[in-house]
C-alpha cells in the first residue's frame, strides 16, 4: 500500500493546524519528527480519517478515500495516552475489531494469542486494563492495533508517558515488529535519537509545516534548513554567525580561523552549525576550533552530561548586530557525569569538520562529509 | 545519649493520653438533631392515637401495626402510593432515554449555539413550577391527559430532562473522546459503540441519574396533585385525606409518612459511591 497526501492543508477556526504539503508514504517505517505542536497529530488523524483534511486529497494506492468514514478504512491507532476499553478484559480488548470484522472464533482466539505472545501479554489476558501497570496498557493497545492486521498502522508518540525503562525496553521490541510488517507504519515523535534508533524515512516537521523528508540517516546528515537541523539535535544545534571570506572565518567576538575543506569558496554572512556532541572539553582531533566560553550549568541526562555555556566576548557584540541574543549560546555533550561551578571559564574544543554552514535565508550551503563506515560511530556518540 | 532516644520517642506517640477530640461529641450530637423527626415519625406510626395524644412518651408503650395494615389493605390508601411509583418510574425511563444521546451531544459535538443551549437548559429548573401550574391544567384537560399516569410523568420532565442532561454531560465528558475514535477505527458502527462500549463505562453516571429524577417527581407536589383528581393521584395528596371532621388520624400519617421514605431509602443505597459526584453534576 501506498499512502499519498496531496497538497493537504487544515484548518481549524481561524488557524492553521497544518499548512499546505504534499508527503507519499511507502510501505515500511515512516517517522513523523518535530517539537511539540509542529502537527504531528493533526497528520496522523487526517491519515487515519479521524479528521478531514480542509482541502487536498488522500490517496490510497491510487483511490481516494478523503471522505471515506474510519470504519470503511484500514487502519489502526495507537494513542499517547493508553487507550483501551475499561470494561473489557485484555482478551476481550485485542480480539475487539477481529470480532467486529466477524472472524470465526477458533481464528480469533489464535491470533489473540499470537500477539499476546508477542506482546508479552498472556499472563494477564482475563484482566481488566485498569489492573494492569502503564506499560502493560501500552502493550494491551499495541496488541490492539497489532492484531487487526490493517494496512497503516498509526503510533502517535506511544512510549512518551512510560517511563525511560519500559520505553527502551518497548522501542526495542517495537522496531523489530515493524521491520517484519508490510503495512505502512506511521510513527511520530519528539526525540531525535528515537528517530534514529528506529531507522526507515523520516520526516520533519515544525509549526504545522512539512520541512524535509528522506531516509533518517539522511536527513540527519543533511538538515536542508537551520530550522531541520534544530529540530533533528537534541539539544537543539549550536549556531554561531560568523563572516566567511577567503578560506577564513571570524567569529562576532573577532575569533579568526581557517575554514575546514567543505566550506572552501564561501563567502560572505553565514551561520555555523555544530551538533552538541561535537563540542567538547578535550579536542577530538587535529581540525579544533578552541573558544573561550564561561559556563552557565550542567544538565545530567542518563550518563552525559550536557554542558550549557555563553561564548566570551559575543554577547555584546551579537546583540548590538542584531542578532539574537541566543546565538552565544553553545552546549556541549560530554560523556560522563560532570559537576561544574556556574561562572567558571573553560576551552571548548568544537570539530570543524563536523560543522554545517546555512546561509542567511537558512538554507544549507555546505555539510560535513559523512565520515566512512569503518570510523562511523552512532551519531549520537554513546547511548 | 542512646539509652535516653527511645524514651524521647517514646513520649511523642499520641497513644500515651487519649483526648477527647471535638468531633467525637459534635458528631454524635449533630446525627442525634438530624435522626430525631425521623427518629419520631416512626415511633409514632407504631403508637396508637390515644398514646400519641396522651403525651410526651419517648418510645410506644403498645406497639400496634394497625396504621400499616390500614394502608397496605385500603386501597384508597395504597392506590396513592401505585400512582406515585408509576409516574415516577415512567417519567425516570423517559428522562434517560432523552437525555442520553442529548447529554452526549453535548459532550462530544461543538455546534452552533450549543453553549447557549446547554446554559439555557439549566434554567429551566429554575423557574418555579407553578408557573407552568396553569397552562398544563388548561392543556391537560383539552388534550385528555389530565389524571393520567403518563400526564404527570410528561409535566416532570420539564424539570428532570435538563437535571439529567447536565449531569449525564458530566459523567460522559469524563470518559476520554480517544475511546469513542478507538472503537471507530475498530468498526464499531455508532449505535453499537453507543450500546455495548459506551452505556457500560457511564453506568455509575446513569444510576445517579435516575436517583435524581426518581427524587424529583417523587417529592414533587405541587404539579402532581394539580393535574390529578382520582385515577393517578399521588400519595402526598392522599395523605390530606387523613385530616376528617374527626380530627387527624395522626398515627396514620406517620405510618404513611414512613413509606413515602422507604423508596428513596432504597434508592440512595444503590448509588450511595456516586451520590457525591452527582450532587455536582458529575463534574467532580
Amino acid at each position: 500500500m501506498t499512502l499519498t497526501l496531496d497538497n493537504i492543508v487544515k484548518q481549524v477556526g481561524t488557524q492553521t493546524h497544518l499548512y499546505r504539503m504534499s508527503l507519499t508514504l511507502q510501505p515500511g517505517l515512516n517517522v513523523l519528527l518535530g517539537p511539540t505542536l509542529a502537527g504531528k497529530t493533526s497528520l496522523m488523524r487526517l491519515m487515519a480519517g479521524l479528521d478531514r483534511p480542509s482541502s487536498g486529497r488522500i490517496v490510497v494506492d491510487g483511490q481516494e478515500v478523503t471522505h471515506l468514514s474510519v470504519q470503511q478504512r484500514s487502519v489502526a491507532f495507537v494513542y499517547q495516552q493508553f487507550v483501551n476499553y475499561p470494561n473489557f478484559s485484555v482478551y476481550d480488548n485485542i480480539a475487539s475489531p477481529l470480532k467486529l470484522a466477524g472472524l470465526a472464533p477458533h481464528l480469533i482466539r489464535d491470533r489473540v494469542q499470537s500477539v499476546a505472545t508477542l506482546m508479552h501479554l498472556e499472563p494477564v489476558l482475563k484482566r481488566l486494563p485498569a489492573e494492569l501497570s502503564g506499560g502493560q496498557q501500552q502493550r494491551v493497545a499495541i496488541a490492539r492495533a497489532l492484531v487487526k492486521e490493517a494496512s497503516l498502522l498509526l503510533f502517535d508518540e506511544p512510549l512518551v508517558n512510560l517511563d525511560y525503562k519500559l520505553r527502551e525496553e518497548l522501542r526495542a521490541e517495537m522496531s523489530e515488529i515493524f521491520a517484519r510488517r508490510e503495512a505502512v507504519v506511521v510513527y511520530s515523535t519528539t526525540e531525535p535519537f528515537e528517530a534514529l534508533t528506529l531507522g526507515g524515512q523520516v520526516a520533519v516537521l515544525s509549526e504545522g509545516r512539512l520541512l524535509q523528508q528522506g531516509s533518517a540517516l539522511e536527513v540527519y546528515h543533511h538538515p536542508e534548513t537551520v530550522r531541520v537541523g534544530q529540530v533533528y539535535s537534541d539539544p537543539p544545534m549550536n549556531l554561531l554567525e560568523a563572516r566567511l571570506t577567503a578560506g577564513r572565518a571570524t567569529l562576532l567576538s573577532g575569533l579568526e580561523f581557517a575554514l575546514p575543506a567543505h566550506m572552501a569558496g564561501l563567502d560572505g554572512l553565514y551561520r555555523l552549525g555544530v551538533r552538541a556532541n561535537h563540542a567538547g572539553l578535550q579536542p577530538s582531533g587535529p581540525d579544533n576550533l578552541q573558544l573561550a566560553v564561561r559556563v552557565d550549568l550542567a544538565e545530567l541526562s542518563g550518563s552525559e552530561t550536557y554542558l550549557h555555556t555563553t561564548l566570551s566576548g559575543a554577547e555584546l557584540s551579537g546583540t548590538a548586530q542584531g542578532v539574537p541574543p541566543h546565538a552565544a549560546h553553545l552546549v556541549a555533550q560530554l560523556p560522563g557525569i560532570h559537576s561544574v561551578t556556574p561562572g567558571e571559564q573553560a576551552t571548548l574544543f568544537v570539530d570543524l569538520r563536523r560543522m554545517f554552514a546555512f546561509d542567511a535565508q537558512g538554507q544549507l550551503v555546505a555539510a560535513p562529509q559523512r565520515l566512512p563506515v569503518a570510523a562511523a560511530q552512532h551519531p549520537l556518540g554513546s547511548r | 545519649m542512646k539509652a535516653a532516644l527511645p524514651r524521647a520517642t517514646a513520649l511523642k506517640t499520641p497513644h500515651l493520653r487519649p483526648r477527647m477530640r471535638p468531633g467525637s461529641v459534635l458528631l454524635p450530637v449533630y446525627f442525634i438533631l438530624l435522626m430525631l423527626p425521623i427518629y419520631w415519625m416512626i415511633t409514632m406510626s407504631l403508637k396508637t392515637n390515644e398514646e400519641i395524644l396522651a403525651g410526651f412518651s419517648l418510645w410506644p408503650r403498645a406497639v400496634t401495626f394497625e396504621h400499616y395494615r390500614e394502608i397496605f389493605t385500603n386501597p384508597a390508601w395504597y392506590s396513592g402510593y401505585l400512582n406515585s411509583l408509576t409516574y415516577v418510574a415512567l417519567n425516570t425511563v423517559i428522562s434517560l432515554v432523552i437525555a442520553l444521546p442529548a447529554a452526549y451531544a453535548f459532550s462530544r459535538y461543538s455546534f452552533q449555539g450549543d453553549k447557549h443551549l446547554f446554559f439555557w437548559l439549566l434554567t429551566n429548573r429554575m423557574a418555579p413550577p407553578a408557573v407552568f401550574l396553569l397552562p398544563f391544567f388548561q392543556l391537560y384537560q383539552t388534550v385528555g391527559l389530565f389524571d393520567t399516569h403518563i400526564g404527570v410523568a410528561l409535566a416532570h420532565l420539564l424539570f428532570n430532562v435538563p437535571l439529567a442532561v447536565w449531569i449525564l454531560e458530566g459523567f460522559m465528558s469524563g470518559v476520554p473522546r480517544e475511546i469513542d475514535e478507538t472503537a471507530y477505527i475498530d468498526g464499531y458502527s455508532f449505535g453499537r459503540f453507543f450500546f455495548r462500549v459506551f452505556i457500560p463505562l457511564v453506568r455509575s453516571g446513569i444510576g445517579v441519574t435516575a436517583f435524581f429524577c426518581f427524587m424529583f417527581s417523587w417529592i414533587e407536589l405541587l404539579l402532581a396533585r394539580t393535574l390529578t383528581s382520582v385515577d393517578a393521584k399521588p400519595i402526598a395528596a392522599v395523605m390530606t385525606r387523613t385530616v376528617s371532621a374527626s380530627g387527624m388520624d395522626w398515627g396514620l400519617l406517620a405510618a404513611a409518612g414512613v413509606l413515602t421514605i422507604v423508596p428513596g431509602a432504597l434508592v440512595i443505597w444503590f448509588v450511595r459511591n456516586y451520590i457525591a459526584k452527582g450532587f455536582a453534576l458529575g463534574r467532580v
